[in-house]
């Protein structure tokens, strides 16, 4: 939308739409240049390294999984430690659908998986998303928990404890095998569907519902006062937060072919809020750095400290929450305003 | 014969065995200028949440232009017209003075529930928020984070918020509260370039805001309505300067 859309209108309209802070507005969700990078890096990863392909594949969940997390906790500052109940429904749908031979095909199977989570973090949302701040978290994280228990009693589906392993799951388009040996069609597939969730998730928080959410997030109190239905959309973002935390745990369960009670755990919930903080949350990109940061820093760390590397972790964890509150890329954005600053000055 | 906007009948609230409002029948006309001043304690914004929908009553209506809302949850009387501001500042902080009032107007034009468009698109909501901002000499910060402003630009940006929901019955709760004095005026100045139509209820203790806005004044004491009548009525009447008028230091 330009001011030249709109030339019958007196110029004093047109001088306030022009003005710095409207011209924010208004072009805040056209794209940007670099906005292509973390694709280009997708795709030259799956030249590059054609040998840690699964490991990317597990990347790439793990960036749509902390982006799913960035548009409840990030947007509409819904603290929650349990998210890792959609993951587990979304993959236990898929893993339940193939290995009762119901279901194979995977395309579908991903929505299935959304739509089953959707329904577990819209009948959830409703009665939890009534709290705020350590009720809420500490309700999220039951709510996980109960899944997963729920999940290992009803050993005769789930397979309990052993999960359900070697899940037969269709060629993608009936024709790109996922092969165990050679990770070529999950990443691919995985770096797809993240494609088409991020770009739907960038779509929800430029629009007007994602400015309502970030008021949500800054001051709920006053969200009512402005005459916000703000359980209304908090209940419709964990929803649609928790359908695409669903197509990741989907992903998983498809690319990994098996289930297990992991999917389901506090290990899964707590690792996704890790990485989410330590890119930086409420900005879509902070799913991208933080999962690049943790598993980079992970598979590092592993190889030299073995036994202790989560100490490691632990401590940078300590030093992103003493300095840098908005995680990497909230760093990176000071030092950034610094530089322009000292550009400015000299 | 002015019309009545906003009615109270013997509406009260009770916290366990205290009584913070009770029994308390008002009437705010269309366009009225009315203060309501007392000691602290006295109940005046537990009045302001009952009449916002913060607090059910314990008992008693509460009528907007004869239809009685008292069943009306916080948000559906901001659609119907009652907006109001903090007496502690509830603005979002980490956003920009433009986005701080945008919310509120892309609320009230329904804009809001949205979600497959940018925000940027509706240049309506933009237009119309800079065009308060203007109203309010806000432009110049309009790009500024509000937690960055002077805490009187951020009170200003208090009842902006407000405004933006072009209400017919605004409840302002200490606008000037924590203002120095020195920029107190921008306060005033704000108030009292409010549309005329609207029927603005302020709660203040400053008496020289209360003696230059108001039309007329309520005294609440204890809960309940202790006097009321115009500025020059209740200045002279010697209970109230005993109760209320004497502590604030006023003649």
């Amino acid at each position: 939308m330009t001011v030249a859309a709109s030339p019958v209108e007196p110029a004093a309209v047109a001088k306030r739409i022009v003005h710095p802070a409207a011209r924010v507005l208004i072009g805040r969700h056209r794209f940007q240049w670099w906005e292509v990078l973390p694709w280009l890096a997708a795709i030259g990863f799956y030249f590059a390294f054609p040998d840690y392909l699964g490991f990317g594949t597990e990347l790439l969940i793990a960036i749509l999984f902390a982006l799913s997390l960035d548009l409840a906790l990030g947007y509409a500052g819904i603290i929650t430690l349990g998210h890792a109940a959609f993951f587990g429904g979304g993959a236990y749908t898929v893993g339940l659908l193939a290995f009762h031979g119901i279901w194979t095909e995977p395309i579908t199977s991903l929505l299935l998986a959304a739509v089953a989570a959707a329904v577990v973090g819209f009948a959830s949302g409703l009665v939890l998303l009534r709290t705020q701040g350590l009720t809420l978290l500490m309700l999220t994280l039951c709510t996980t928990a109960l899944l997963g228990e729920g999940a290992n009693m009803a050993h005769d589906y789930t397979g309990g404890f052993d999960g359900l392993p070697s899940l037969p799951i269709a060629p993608v388009f009936g024709v790109f095998e996922f092969n165990p040996l050679y990770a070529n069609t999950q990443y691919l597939y995985s770096l797809a569907a993240l494609l088409v969730c991020f770009l739907f998730v960038r779509t929800l928080v430029y629009s007007p519902f994602g400015q309502s959410l970030t008021g949500i997030r800054e001051n709920l109190l006053r969200m009512h006062a402005v005459g916000s239905p703000v359980r209304r959309r908090l209940v419709i973002c964990y929803t649609i937060s928790a359908a695409i935390a669903g197509i990741a745990g989907g992903l998983w369960a498809q690319t990994n072919a098996y289930v297990n009670l992991s999917a389901l755990d506090l290990d899964r919930a707590a690792t996704v809020l890790i990485i989410l903080i330590l890119g930086g949350h409420g900005r879509l990109y902070g799913a991208f750095v933080g999962a690049v940061a943790y598993l980079a820093l992970e598979h590092l760390l592993a190889r030299i400290y073995p036994t202790a590397w989560q100490l490691g972790l632990g401590l940078l964890l300590v030093m992103i929450a003493l300095f840098a509150r908005n995680g990497i890329l909230g760093l990176g954005e000071v030092l950034w305003r610094r530089y322009l600053a000292g550009r400015a000055a000299s | 014969m002015t019309e009545i906007r906003l009615e109270t009948r013997a509406l009260s609230r009770h916290f366990g065995a205290l009584i913070a409002v009770n029994e308390i029948d008002f009437k705010l006309n269309a366009g009225a200028r009315h203060a309501l001043i007392g000691p602290n304690g006295a109940g005046k914004t537990t009045f302001i949440n009952l009449l916002t929908g913060v607090l059910p009553p314990t008992h008693g209506r509460v009528l907007l232009a004869d239809r009685d809302i008292t069943d009306r949850a916080q948000a559906e009387r901001v659609k119907l017209g009652i907006a109001r501001t903090f007496q502690i500042n509830r603005l979002f902080r980490g956003l920009s003075v433009l986005e701080n009032v945008c919310i509120s107007v892309a609320e009230r034009l329904g804009a809001a529930p949205s979600m497959f468009y940018p925000a940027g698109r509706r240049t309506d909501v933009i237009e119309e928020s800079m065009h308060l901002l203007e109203t309010l000499k806000l432009v110049d910060d309009a790009g500024d984070r509000v937690s960055e402003l002077p805490y009187g630009r951020q009170r200003l940006v208090e009842i902006a918020i407000a405004i933006g929901l072009k209400p017919e019955v605004l409840l302002l709760d200490e606008p000037a509260a924590g203002v120095p004095s020195a920029e107190s005026h921008i306060i005033l100045d704000a108030i009292e370039r409010l549309p005329e139509h609207i029927a603005v209820l302020i709660i203040e203790h400053n008496m020289d805001v209360v003696f230059r806005f108001a039309k007329r004044v309520t005294v609440m004491v204890g809960g309940a309505v202790f006097a009321e009548g115009t500025p020059r009525e209740i200045e002279a009447n010697p209970q109230v300067r005993a109760v209320y008028l004497g502590q604030a230091g006023r003649g």
